[in-house]
C-alpha cells in the first residue's frame, strides 16, 4: 500500500520544489520551471498510484470485508450498511499540544481525496507545461513557477488533511498563492487592486471558516468529550444527539460562508471576475479548476455537518441550496455581456460552482463531486483555449469584439478543442458535462426539490447560449485583430518585456499574425478534451464506477446520509429534456449571430442544427427565443444584473472599504487624537494651568504668609474644637 | 493653683503680638511683636511648668529666651541690610519673593 | 545535582550586559569600532547563556522553577533576591537575548542621528539588564526594579535619537508609563500588608503568593488590587484605551528602539497578567476577565480601523501592534491554557513578525528618507529583495497559517468559545467573532500597505534614487528573525511545548471548569512550596 500510505510525499514534493526553485531557481538553466514540471510530475505519478491502488481496494472489497485495526477504532461509530466497506487511509503526527489536548497533522486517503489529488496533479502538470510557452520571457518567470509550485503544495496539503485546522492551513495557503498569483504583474495598479479584491474577499467568508473550524472541535468535544480537529470524528459526531442541533446549525452557517468565500457563490462572487488580471494558466488552475473548488470540496469532506445542520434530508428549500441556486443563474446571466472572453468564463465558473453547491444543498453528494471532477478538465480546457488564443491570435488581447473573429481558420486546433469544452460544459450527450449535470438534476428531482430542478434546467440553458456566442465571437465571423486600423496596443505588451534569453525574436515576429499557438501549448488541450470527452462515462447508468470508487464507504463517515446509499437512478425524460434544451439555446444564439438563417451550421453541428430548426420549425417559437428570452436576458436582465453587481455589491464591497477607511479616520481623528488623547493632554495642561494660577497666591509679602499661616492654624484649631 | 488666670494674660500677649505681626508696617515693629508673641509662650510654658509641678517649663522657657535674643539679633541684622538698600524699613516694599 | 551553573545562569544573564554597559563607559568616544565590538561580544555572550540555560532546562518539567536563587536582599520587607525560569518565562527570555543581539549588527552602520554609538549602545545594554531581569525575577520588588529598569533606556532612545517630535513622544511615553508603574507599586504593596500566606506571613514572593491565591482577601480589596495592576500592565501592553503612546513613542522612536518596543517592551505587560495578576487574585481576575476581554476586542477593530487612517508607514505598524496584541490579550482574558498559551506564541510572535516590519520600515526610511505612503511605491522594483521581505512580513502579520503568527491567533479565538472560570460563554462567543471580523481587517490593511510601498512603480521624485537593496548587515540581523518566523509557523509545538504545563499549573490552574477543556490527565503540577523558599520562611516571622 506504498502509494496510499505515503500520499504525503505527494503535497510534499511541490512544497520542496518551492524552496528549491525560490533559492536557486534564477541559476538553473530553464530557471526554476524544470524543477516545477519535474516535481509536479513525481506528484502526479503517486497520485495515479494512489488512484489506481484505491479502486483496487474498492474493487477487493466484497461485503462485510474485516475491519482492520483502523475499522475497530471507528467501527463502533456507526453500523455496516450491509455494503462493502471501505476504509480510508489514516495516518497522522502529533502536530502540537496545547492546553492538554494533542493536535495532529495528518492524512485522510480516500475515495475524494484521491480523486482530488488525481485532478489537481494533472491540472497542475498541463498548466506548468503549458506556461513553459505562455510565460516565456516573462519577467518573473521563476518566481511564477516557485509560487505554482508552492500552490499546488498548498491545494495538496488541504485535499489530504485528515483534520479540519490543517485544511484551514492549507486553505489559506492557496489563497495567498491565488493573491502572489493574480498579481503577478504587480507593476500596473488594477492587478494589484484585483489580487487585494481576491484576498480580502476571501478572506471575509474565512470569518466563517475560522469560526466554523473551532465550531468542528467543539462539536466533536460535545460527542466524545475530547475535543478534535479529526474530519473522521467530526463526521461522525455530526449526527451525535448530544451535540445539540443548535451547534451543528451554527457550525454549518460559519462553514457555508467559507465555502460562499472561495467557492464564488453569490453574493461573494464579485472577486473571481476580477481575478482574471492573473496570468492564463493561473487562471484555468487556481480559478477553475482547483483553488476555486476547495468550498466544494470542503461541503463534500465535512457533508454531514451541512446535512444535519441545515436538514438537507428535509426536502423544500435550504441555505446552501439556495445559495447555490441563486448563483447559478445570476453567474450565467453575467456571462451574457462580458466580452472579455476570460470574463465569459469566470462568469460560467461561478455558475457551475453554483451547481455543485446546490447539488450538496440538495443531498446529491456524489453529484456535486462528480461535476466537480469533470467540470474540472473541461474548464481548464477553455481557460487554456482561451489563453493560446490571446497568445498566438489575438495580440496578448482577451477583448472578443475587437480583437478576434474568426480565428478558426488560423487556430484549428484551439477552436477545437475550444468547442469541445464548450459541448462538455453545455451538457451535450455524450461529453462530460452531460453526466455530471444530469445526476444533478435528477438528484435534485428526486430528493424533493423540484425548485432547484427548475433552476438547474434554466441554469443549462443559459450555459450552453452563453457559450455558444463565446465561440462564435472568438472563432467565427471576420478577424477583427491586429491589421484592423482600431487595434490599439494593450498593457499587456508590458508582460513580455524580455529580461533575459529566453525571449526569442522570433516570437516577437510572430506576434503580428495569428497563427496556431505550439505543441507545449496544444498538447494540454488535447489531453484536457480527452477527459472532457470521456470523464463522463465513468458515471454511466448501471456502470456507476465514480460512485462506486469514490463516494465514502465506511460507517463513520456518512451511514446516516439516506441520499447516498440511494441515489436517484438516471431519468431518460430529463437527460433528453436538458440536452434539448442545451441545444436549442445553441440554436438560437448561432440564429441570433448569423442571421435568419445560419449558413452552414448543420456541417459542423448536425445537432445543433437539427436542434435548432427543431425549435425554429416545430414550435415557432424562435421570436419567443430570440427577441424575448435571448435579448431580454442579454439585455435588460443581464444588464441589470450586471448593474446590480457592479453598482450594488461592488459598491458595498466598495463603501464598505471606504466606510471602514472614513470610520477609521473619524476614530483616528476625533475619538483618538481628540478625545482620548485630548483627556491625557488635558490633564496635563490642567496641572500646568493650576501651578500658573496657585503661584499667584505667592505675593512675596511677608505679612500675607504670616496672615495665611494665622488663617490655617485658626481653620484647623476650628475644626479640632468642632470635631473632638 | 490659679492657672486659667495666666493662660489669659499669655493668650493677650500672644494676640497682640498676631496683632502686631500682620498690621504693623514697619519692620522693627514687627520684630517687636514676635517678642510679644514669644513672651506669650514663655508665660504658659512656666504656668504650665508650676502646675505640674515641674521645672521643664522653666528650662524651656529659658531656652525660648536665649534663642529669641539671637533671633532679635539676626533680625535686626537683616532690618538694617534692608534699610541699607532699599531706604525703608516697610515690609511692603520688600516683596522680592513674589512668585 | 546542583552546578555551579545552576546558581549563576540567570543572574549571569541578567548582569553581563551591566558589566558591558559599564565597559562601553569607559572607553573612549572616539574608539567606535571597540565601542561597537564590546556591545556585539556582550549580548552575543548573554545570548550564550541563555542558550545554554535553554540547552539545560528540563523540558519534562516546564511547571517547575528551575535554575532557582534565593538569596536574602531587603530583610525589613521580607524582600529577595529570588530568579528562576520556568515555561513561561524561558520563551521570553530567549527572545529578549536573541533581539537584542540583532538590534546590535543592525545598529552597526545604521546609527541614527546624533550618532553617538557609546551612549546608544550603552543604552541598549542597560535595557538589555531590565528586560531580562523582568523575565526573570520571581519577587515583586525586583520585578518591579527590572520593570522601571528599562523605562529610562528607552527615554532618553526615543528623546535623544528620535525624530522630529521626539521630546513630546519621550515625555509621553514615560509620563503614561509612570502612571502605569505607581499604580502597580501600590497593589504590589497591597499585596503584601494584605495577603497572608499560610506559614510564611507577608511576602513579596511572587511563588508563595501564587500558591496563596489571594487567601484572606476580601473581595472587594481583590478586586481594587487587580486594578491597580491591570492599569499598570495594560499602560505596557497597551490596551484600549491607553494605548495612545504607543503611536507616538514607535513613529518618534529610532528603528532599534521601535523594534526593541514592539518585540521585548509591550511584552512585559501581557507577561505581568500571565506571571502576576491571574495566579495571585484567581478571584478577582474572573471579575475582571470580561472587561479585559471587551477591552482587547474593542483594541483589535479599533487598532485595525486606526491602521486604515494612516499616512505613515511605521505609524500603521505601530496601530497594527494595537490590534495584535489585543489578540494576546484576549488569549489572557479567557482564562484557559489554551488561551494563555495562545497569548504567550502570540507575545513571541508579535515580537518577531513587527520587529521584523520595524526594521523593514527603517530600512525604507534610510533609504527613501520618508514613510509617508503616498510618496512610496514601487519598492518590490528598486529593492526587490527587501520588498519580498515586507510582503512575507505582511503575510505573517495578518496571521497566515504556516507562519507564525497564526498559532498566537487561531488558538485565542478558539479558545474564547468555552472560557474558563465560568465566566460567560455567549458574552465569549460574541467576542469570537469580532476578533474574526478583526482578521479580516488586518489584511485588509496589512495588503493596503504592502501594495502602497511594495507594488506599483516608483513615484516620479523617486523613479531615479539609488535604492539599496538588502545590505549584509541587514542580512545577518533579518534572516534569523525570518527563519524563526517560518520554523514557529511550521512547527508551533517548539513554544507550545513548553509552555504548556507551564501555563496549565501556574496560570490557569484556578480557573479549570467543567466546560473547558480538560487537563491532560498526564498533567502534574509542582507542590506548595512548603520548603522551597526556606529563608522566606525564616525571616517572614
Amino acid at each position: 500500500m506504498f502509494f496510499l500510505d505515503r500520499a504525503w510525499l505527494i503535497p510534499l514534493i511541490p512544497a520542496l520544489s518551492f524552496v528549491v526553485i525560490l533559492l536557486f531557481g534564477k541559476r538553473m538553466p530553464r530557471h526554476g520551471s524544470e524543477v516545477g514540471i519535474f516535481s509536479v510530475g513525481a506528484s502526479f505519478v503517486l497520485a495515479c498510484g494512489a488512484l489506481i491502488r484505491w479502486i483496487t481496494r474498492v474493487q477487493d472489497a466484497k461485503g462485510g470485508t474485516a475491519l482492520g485495526a483502523l475499522g475497530r477504532s471507528i467501527g463502533h461509530l456507526g453500523a455496516g450498511s450491509g455494503e462493502a466497506q471501505v476504509l480510508p487511509v489514516l495516518h497522522h503526527l502529533t502536530w502540537f499540544q496545547n492546553g492538554g489536548v494533542r493536535l495532529t497533522v495528518g492524512i485522510q486517503i480516500d475515495g475524494l481525496a484521491v480523486m482530488m489529488m488525481f485532478v489537481v496533479t494533472l491540472i497542475s502538470l498541463l498548466v506548468h507545461v503549458y506556461s513553459l510557452e505562455y510565460m516565456r520571457g516573462d519577467r518573473r518567470f521563476t518566481y511564477f513557477y516557485a509560487a505554482l509550485s508552492l500552490f499546488t503544495a498548498s491545494m495538496l496539503l488541504l485535499v489530504v488533511a485528515d483534520n479540519t485546522l490543517q485544511l484551514l492551513v492549507g486553505w489559506e495557503l492557496v489563497g495567498v498563492c491565488s493573491f502572489m498569483l493574480i498579481g503577478h504583474w504587480w507593476e500596473e495598479k488594477p492587478n494589484s487592486d484585483a489580487a487585494l479584491k481576491a484576498f480580502l474577499t476571501t478572506r471575509t467568508g474565512d470569518i466563517g471558516l475560522l469560526t466554523g473550524v473551532i465550531m468542528t472541535f467543539f462539536v466533536v468535544q460535545r460527542a466524545t468529550g475530547v475535543g478534535s480537529f479529526n474530519i473522521v470524528a467530526l463526521n461522525s459526531a455530526a449526527s451525535n444527539p448530544k451535540v445539540g442541533h443548535t451547534l451543528i446549525l451554527w457550525c454549518a452557517a460559519a462553514l457555508m460562508l467559507a465555502i460562499v468565500g472561495k467557492s464564488g457563490q453569490f453574493p461573494l462572487h464579485t472577486w473571481l471576475p476580477d481575478a482574471m488580471a492573473g496570468p492564463t494558466p493561473v487562471s484555468a488552475l487556481i480559478h477553475a479548476a482547483t483553488m476555486v473548488v476547495a468550498g466544494v470540496y470542503l461541503g463534500a469532506r465535512v457533508y454531514p455537518v451541512f446535512f444535519n445542520g441545515f436538514s438537507i434530508g428535509a426536502g423544500g428549500i435550504n441555505p446552501m441550496a439556495a445559495i447555490g441556486g441563486i448563483t447559478v443563474l445570476i453567474g450565467a446571466a453575467l456571462a451574457f455581456v462580458q466580452d472579455d472572453i476570460k470574463k465569459v468564463l469566470a462568469y460560467s465558473t461561478i455558475s457551475q460552482l453554483g451547481y455543485m453547491v446546490m447539488a450538496l444543498g440538495v443531498g446529491a453528494w456524489t453529484a456535486a463531486v462528480f461535476h466537480l471532477f469533470t467540470h474540472a478538465f473541461f474548464k481548464a480546457d477553455l481557460f487554456l483555449g482561451a489563453g493560446s488564443v490571446s497568445h498566438s491570435g489575438s495580440h496578448h488581447s482577451f477583448d472578443m469584439k475587437t480583437d478576434m473573429g474568426g480565428l478558426r481558420k488560423y487556430m484549428p486546433q484551439t477552436y477545437k478543442t475550444f468547442v469541445i469544452g464548450t459541448l462538455a460544459l453545455s451538457g451535450i450527450f455524450p461529453l462530460a458535462g452531460f453526466w455530471s449535470k444530469d445526476e444533478i438534476l435528477a438528484n435534485a428531482g428526486h430528493n424533493d426539490y423540484k425548485l432547484f430542478l427548475v433552476v438547474g434546467l434554466v441554469g443549462a440553458f443559459m450555459t450552453a447560449a452563453y457559450m455558444t456566442r463565446c465561440v462564435y465571437l472568438t472563432f467565427h465571423g471576420e478577424y477583427r485583430g491586429a491589421h484592423a486600423p482600431h487595434a490599439v496596443p494593450h498593457v499587456d505588451e508590458a508582460e513580455h518585456d524580455p529580461i533575459d534569453t529566453m525571449a526569442s525574436v522570433e516570437h516577437d515576429a510572430e506576434v503580428h499574425s495569428p497563427h496556431e499557438s505550439n505543441r507545449l501549448i496544444t498538447t494540454p488541450l488535447w489531453v484536457l478534451s480527452f477527459f472532457a470527452v470521456v470523464a463522463g462515462f465513468l458515471n454511466f447508468p448501471h456502470f456507476d464506477k465514480f460512485e462506486k470508487w469514490f463516494q465514502p464507504r465506511y460507517p463513520a463517515a456518512f451511514a446516516e446520509i439516506p441520499t447516498l446509499a440511494n441515489p436517484a437512478a438516471f431519468n431518460i425524460f430529463l437527460a433528453i429534456g436538458s440536452v434539448a434544451l442545451a441545444l436549442g439555446a445553441i440554436g438560437i444564439v448561432w440564429a441570433y449571430y448569423t442571421g435568419k438563417l445560419p449558413q452552414g451550421l448543420s456541417e459542423r453541428n448536425a445537432l445543433a442544427g437539427k436542434g435548432k430548426r427543431f425549435l425554429v420549425n416545430k414550435y415557432n417559437l424562435d421570436y419567443l427565443y430570440e427577441q424575448v428570452i435571448v435579448g431580454g436576458i442579454k439585455g435588460p436582465i443581464a444588464a441589470g444584473v450586471y448593474w446590480f453587481n457592479q453598482n450594488v455589491i461592488d459598491n458595498v464591497l466598495n463603501y464598505t472599504g471606504k466606510g471602514a477607511q472614513a470610520l477609521g479616520r473619524f476614530t483616528y481623528n476625533v475619538i483618538d487624537q481628540k478625545g482620548v488623547d485630548g483627556i491625557v493632554n488635558g490633564l496635563g495642561t490642567l496641572t500646568g494651568d493650576s501651578g500658573g494660577e496657585v503661584s499667584k497666591l505667592q505675593t512675596g509679602r511677608l505679612q500675607f504668609y504670616a496672615l495665611m499661616l494665622v488663617a490655617a492654624v485658626v481653620i484647623f484649631a476650628g475644626a479640632l474644637w468642632i470635631f473632638t | 493653683m490659679l492657672l486659667n488666670e495666666f493662660l489669659i494674660l499669655a493668650a493677650f500677649l500672644f494676640c497682640t503680638g498676631v496683632y502686631g505681626v500682620l498690621a504693623r508696617k514697619h519692620a522693627v515693629l514687627v520684630l517687636m511683636s514676635v517678642e510679644l508673641m514669644l513672651a506669650g509662650v514663655n508665660l504658659n510654658l512656666v504656668a504650665f511648668g508650676a502646675f505640674h509641678h515641674s521645672n521643664i517649663g522653666q528650662v524651656f522657657a529659658l531656652f525660648v529666651l536665649t534663642i529669641a535674643a539671637a533671633e532679635v539679633g539676626i533680625g535686626l541684622a537683616i532690618v538694617l541690610l534692608i534699610y541699607r538698600n532699599l531706604h525703608s524699613a516697610d515690609l511692603d516694599d520688600v516683596d522680592t519673593m513674589k512668585g | 545535582m546542583h552546578t555551579w551553573f545552576d546558581s549563576w545562569a540567570l543572574t549571569l544573564v541578567v548582569f553581563i550586559p551591566a558589566i558591558g554597559a559599564v565597559i562601553t563607559m569607559l572607553i573612549p568616544r572616539e574608539e567606535e569600532e571597540a565601542i561597537k565590538w564590546t556591545a556585539l561580544l556582550t549580548t552575543l555572550a548573554t545570548l550564550g547563556f541563555t542558550i545554554a540555560t535553554v540547552a539545560k532546562f528540563d523540558f519534562d518539567k516546564t511547571s517547575t522553577l528551575q535554575f532557582s536563587v534565593t538569596k536574602n536582599w531587603i530583610d525589613v520587607i521580607n524582600s529577595h533576591y529570588h530568579v528562576a525560569v520556568d515555561g513561561i518565562s524561558l520563551p521570553m527570555l530567549a527572545l529578549s537575548s536573541f533581539i537584542t543581539v540583532l538590534c546590535v549588527i543592525y545598529s552597526w552602520n545604521h546609527f541614527p542621528e546624533p550618532h553617538n554609538p557609546k551612549a546608544f549602545l550603552a543604552l541598549l545594554l542597560i535595557l538589555e539588564v531590565g528586560m531580562n531581569g523582568t523575565f526573570v525575577a520571581q519577587d515583586l520588588i525586583l520585578f518591579f526594579i527590572f520593570f522601571e529598569i528599562v523605562l529610562l533606556p528607552m527615554f532618553f532612545m526615543i528623546g535623544v535619537w528620535g525624530g522630529p517630535n521626539r521630546e513630546y513622544a519621550s515625555i509621553k511615553f514615560f509620563l503614561f508609563t509612570l502612571f502605569g508603574s505607581a499604580l502597580m507599586l501600590l497593589s504590589f504593596l497591597a499585596l503584601y500588608f494584605k495577603v497572608d500566606v499560610p506559614g510564611v506571613g507577608h511576602t513579596f514572593d511572587m511563588v508563595l503568593l501564587s500558591h496563596a491565591a489571594g487567601a484572606g482577601l476580601v473581595k472587594s480589596t481583590g478586586l481594587i488590587i487587580f486594578g491597580g495592576l491591570f492599569v499598570g500592565f495594560a499602560i505596557k501592553v497597551p490596551m484600549f484605551p491607553f494605548h495612545t503612546w504607543l503611536p507616538d513613542a514607535h513613529t518618534e522612536a529610532p528603528t532599534v528602539g521601535s523594534v526593541l518596543l514592539a518585540a521585548i517592551l509591550l511584552k512585559l505587560g501581557t507577561y505581568g497578567f500571565i506571571r502576576i495578576a491571574l495566579p495571585i487574585l484567581p478571584e478577582a481576575a474572573k471579575s475582571w476577565a470580561p472587561w479585559i476581554g471587551l477591552l482587547s476586542v474593542i483594541g483589535i477593530i479599533y487598532g485595525a480601523l486606526g491602521c486604515l487612517a494612516q499616512k505613515d508607514m511605521k505609524r500603521l505598524i505601530a496601530f497594527s501592534s494595537v490590534a495584535h496584541m489585543g489578540f494576546v490579550m484576549l488569549g489572557i482574558s479567557t482564562l484557559t491554557t489554551f488561551g494563555i498559551n495562545a497569548a504567550i506564541f502570540g507575545m513571541v510572535a508579535h515580537g518577531l513578525i513587527t520587529g521584523m516590519l520595524f526594521f523593514v520600515a527603517g530600512s525604507v526610511q534610510h533609504n527613501y528618507g520618508t514613510r509617508e505612503l503616498s510618496r512610496l511605491g514601487g519598492l518590490l522594483k528598486q529593492a526587490p529583495k527587501m520588498g519580498w521581505i515586507l510582503g512575507f512580513c505582511v503575510m505573517a502579520s495578518l496571521g497566515l497559517p504556516g507562519l507564525a503568527g497564526f498559532w498566537g491567533e487561531f488558538p485565542a479565538v478558539l479558545s474564547t468559545f468555552n472560557p474558563g472560570g465560568n465566566l460567560s460563554q455567549p458574552l465569549f462567543r460574541t467576542y469570537m467573532v469580532v476578533a474574526a471580523i478583526g482578521t479580516v481587517l488586518a489584511a485588509g490593511y496589512l495588503l493596503w500597505m504592502l501594495q502602497k510601498v511594495a507594488f506599483g512603480v516608483p513615484k516620479a521624485e523617486f523613479a531615479d534614487a539609488h535604492i539599496h537593496d538588502v545590505s549584509s548587515f541587514e542580512w545577518t540581523a533579518w534572516v534569523p528573525i525570518l527563519l524563526l518566523i517560518v520554523a514557529l509557523g511550521i512547527f508551533p509545538n517548539i513554544i507550545f511545548r513548553v509552555t504548556d504545563d507551564a501555563v496549565a499549573c501556574q496560570t490557569a490552574a484556578p480557573f479549570v471548569s467543567k466546560t473547558t477543556t480538560p487537563v491532560s490527565p498526564s498533567l502534574k503540577c509542582p507542590a506548595a512550596p512548603a520548603t522551597a523558599v526556606v529563608t522566606a520562611k525564616r525571616s517572614g516571622g
